[in-house]
C-alpha cells in the first residue's frame, strides 16, 4: 500500500479547513486566548488607582492557602495520626492550623474590602459571587478539618455540630459522626472544591481586572454608557505612570 | 440587528472605563514574597503557640472516671429515654421529635438512614458479645423475654435506685430494688466499658476495618461527663459552642455569626434552635452571593464612603489636577 503524500489541491484544503474551524477543540481555544491573552493573564502593569495595602490581601490568602495545601500534603503522607504520636507531625499540624487561620484572616479582610470597593460593579459579579462561594466553601472545609482531628475537640464539635446538620436534613447522607466520612471530605472533595472555585476566581479577576473607583461627580449628571463595557486590564507600552 | 440600548449609568452597578495612567506592577514577585512572608508568620505562629491536642475521652475513661454517670446513661438507652433514642431522624422514627418550622420539617423528607436502636446497639448487643459470662447471658435473655410492661417496670426500678449510687474504688455500687436483670446487665455493661470492651465493640459493627464513631460518640454524647468537660473549657452552646476550641486558641473565628445567633433570643430558648439558625445562615449566605443585584444592599460601600479612604491617592491625584 503506498501513502499519498502529496499536497491536496486548494479546493480541497478549504472544506477541512472549515471543519477544523468548528470542532470544540478549536473553539475553545479561540474562547481561551480571546478571553485570556498572556499579557490579561499576567500582567505586568496594574491602573494608577491599585494603591492601598487592600490589594494585599487577595495574594495573602492566596499564599496561604498554598502553605495550607502543602502542610495538608505532609500530613496526608503521613496518616492521619502520625501528628499526635510524633513531635515533628505535631510541628507540621501547628503550620496546618496557623496557614488556616491566617488564610480566613487575610480572607476575610479581602472580603470586606472589596465589599466597600463594590468591587462587583462593572460586570464583575461573578468575580464577586465566585468569591463568597469559595470562602463558604473554605468553611466547610476547614469544619471537616476539626472533625477529623481524633481529639477532644473533634469529639465535642461533632456531636454539637451534628443537630444542625440533621436539622436540615442533609444528616442522613453527611454524618459528621463518621470519622472516615469527614476525613476524605476533608482532604479529597472539599480541598478540590476549594482550589476550584478560588481559580475560576482568580481568572475571573484577570479577565475583567481590578474594579475602578467610584466616579466623583454625582451619579445623575452621568453620560449614558454601555454599561457592560470590560475595561482591559492592561495597558498599552507607553502609558506607564509612576512606581 | 439594532444596535444595543445603552442604559442608565448606574454607580453601584457599573464603572467608567479607565483612561488614566497605569503602574509597573510585578505578579509574579508579589506573590514570592508574600509565600515567603505567610510562611515566615505561620512558622512564627507555629513555633510560639504549637496546636491543641486533648485527647479524646472513651467510653472506658468515661466508665472508669464516673461509672455512675455511666450507669445513669445507659439505663436511658436501655428503656429508650435517652437523647439519642428519642432523636428522631436520620437515627429513628421517633414521633415530633425532627425539629421544624411550621410545616417546614426538612429532616422528616430523607427519613431514618442511620437506624439506631440503643438498647439493642448500645446495651444487650454488646453483652451478647460476652458468651463466657453465663450470669450475664441469663440476664439478658430473661430481659428480652419480659413483657415491655415489666422492661418498664424494672428500667424505673433502676433509674430510682441509681440516683442514689456511690463508687467505690472505681467499682458501681448501686442500693438493692426491684430491678430484676437490669441490675446484672448495667453491672456488666459498666465493668465491660470499664476493661475497654465496650469501644471496640461498638465502633466494630461486625468489620474488621471501621472509621464511623457514630455509635460510640452518640453514647458519650447522651451522658453528661462529655458536656461537663466541654463547659470546663468554654465548649457549651451557651459559650459560643464550636466555633471555639480547647486551650487559648483561635478556634473557627470566622463561625462567630452561626454561633451568635443561638445566644439571641429566640433561637436561645427554642427547641428548633438548629433549624432556625440554619435558615438564618443560609438566607445569608444566599444574601451575600447574590448581593451584586440586591438595591440598597449594594449601594453601602458608596453611601458609607470608606473607598475613599482605599482610594485615597487616587482622590488626591484627582483634586489636584
Amino acid at each position: 500500500m503506498s501513502i499519498d503524500t502529496s499536497a491536496p489541491p486548494s479546493s480541497a484544503r478549504t472544506e477541512p479547513d472549515v471543519q477544523v474551524s468548528k470542532q470544540w477543540t478549536a473553539r475553545l481555544r479561540r474562547s481561551a486566548e480571546g478571553a485570556f491573552p498572556p499579557d490579561r493573564l499576567l500582567p505586568d502593569r496594574q491602573p494608577a488607582y491599585m494603591a492601598s495595602w487592600v490589594y494585599v490581601f487577595g495574594v495573602l490568602t492566596l499564599t496561604s492557602l498554598a502553605w495550607v495545601i502543602i502542610t495538608g500534603c505532609v500530613l496526608a503522607i503521613m496518616g492521619p495520626s502520625w501528628w499526635h504520636v510524633s513531635s515533628i507531625g505535631k510541628f507540621v499540624n501547628s503550620l496546618h492550623l496557623w496557614s488556616v487561620e491566617t488564610f480566613f484572616f487575610f480572607m476575610v479582610i479581602h472580603l470586606w474590602g472589596k465589599f466597600f470597593m463594590a468591587a462587583w460593579r462593572g460586570n464583575r459579579r461573578l468575580t464577586w459571587a465566585t468569591g463568597v462561594i469559595s470562602f463558604l466553601v473554605s468553611i466547610a472545609a476547614a469544619f471537616t478539618g476539626y472533625l477529623s482531628q481524633q481529639n477532644f475537640d473533634s469529639q465535642w464539635i461533632s456531636t454539637q455540630a451534628k443537630d444542625g446538620i440533621n436539622a436540615t436534613g442533609a444528616g442522613a447522607f453527611w454524618n459528621v459522626l463518621n470519622f472516615g466520612q469527614m476525613l476524605m471530605w476533608h482532604i479529597v472533595l472539599l480541598p478540590i472544591g476549594v482550589v476550584l472555585i478560588a481559580g475560576l476566581h482568580i481568572l475571573m479577576v484577570r479577565r475583567r481586572g481590578i474594579v475602578p473607583p467610584f466616579p466623583e461627580t454625582k451619579s445623575a449628571s452621568k453620560p449614558e454608557m454601555n454599561a457592560e463595557a470590560v475595561p482591559r486590564p492592561a495597558a498599552p507600552a507607553d502609558a506607564d505612570g509612576p512606581e | 440587528m439594532s444596535p444595543r440600548r445603552p442604559r442608565r449609568f448606574n454607580p453601584d452597578r457599573d464603572v467608567e472605563d479607565w483612561k488614566g495612567a497605569y503602574r509597573r506592577y510585578d505578579i509574579v514577585k508579589e506573590g514570592f514574597i508574600a509565600l515567603l512572608a505567610v510562611a515566615v508568620l505561620v512558622v512564627l505562629l507555629a513555633v510560639v503557640f504549637s496546636s491543641p491536642d486533648d485527647p479524646a475521652i472513651t467510653l472506658k475513661t468515661w466508665s472508669v472516671a464516673d461509672p455512675v454517670d455511666f450507669a445513669q446513661t445507659a439505663v436511658t438507652e436501655l428503656d429508650g429515654t435517652s437523647g439519642t433514642a428519642t432523636y428522631g431522624p436520620p437515627y429513628n422514627n421517633t414521633p415530633d421529635a425532627a425539629q421544624h418550622i411550621g410545616f417546614f420539617e426538612p429532616a422528616q423528607w430523607f427519613g431514618v438512614h442511620q437506624p439506631i436502636d440503643t438498647a439493642h446497639d448500645f446495651v444487650l448487643g454488646p453483652l451478647s458479645t460476652l458468651v463466657t459470662q453465663p450470669v450475664t447471658q441469663a440476664a439478658v435473655q430473661e430481659y428480652e423475654g419480659a413483657t415491655p410492661d415489666q422492661q418498664s417496670a424494672w428500667t424505673t426500678a433502676y433509674e430510682k435506685a441509681v440516683a442514689n449510687a456511690t463508687e467505690v474504688r472505681g467499682r458501681l455500687r448501686v442500693p438493692p430494688g426491684r430491678y430484676g436483670p437490669v441490675g446484672v446487665i448495667l453491672s456488666s455493661l459498666t465493668s465491660m466499658s470499664q476493661a475497654g470492651g465496650l469501644d471496640g465493640t461498638l465502633l466494630s459493627g461486625g468489620l474488621f476495618y471501621n472509621t464511623n464513631y457514630t455509635k460510640p460518640l452518640l453514647f458519650l454524647a447522651d451522658g453528661t461527663y462529655l458536656a461537663d468537660k466541654a463547659g470546663a473549657q468554654h465548649l457549651q452552646g451557651n459559650q459560643w459552642g464550636m466555633m471555639n476550641e480547647t486551650g487559648n486558641y483561635p478556634g473557627q473565628a470566622w463561625l462567630w455569626l452561626y454561633t451568635m445567633w443561638y445566644q439571641v433570643y429566640p433561637m436561645n430558648q427554642s427547641s428548633n434552635a438548629d433549624l432556625e439558625v440554619w435558615v438564618i445562615m443560609m438566607v445569608l449566605s444566599l444574601a451575600l452571593v447574590l448581593l451584586p443585584f440586591i438595591p440598597i444592599l449594594r449601594s453601602i460601600p458608596r453611601w458609607t464612603r470608606v473607598y475613599k479612604l482605599i482610594w485615597r491617592q487616587h482622590y488626591r491625584e484627582l483634586a489636584a489636577t
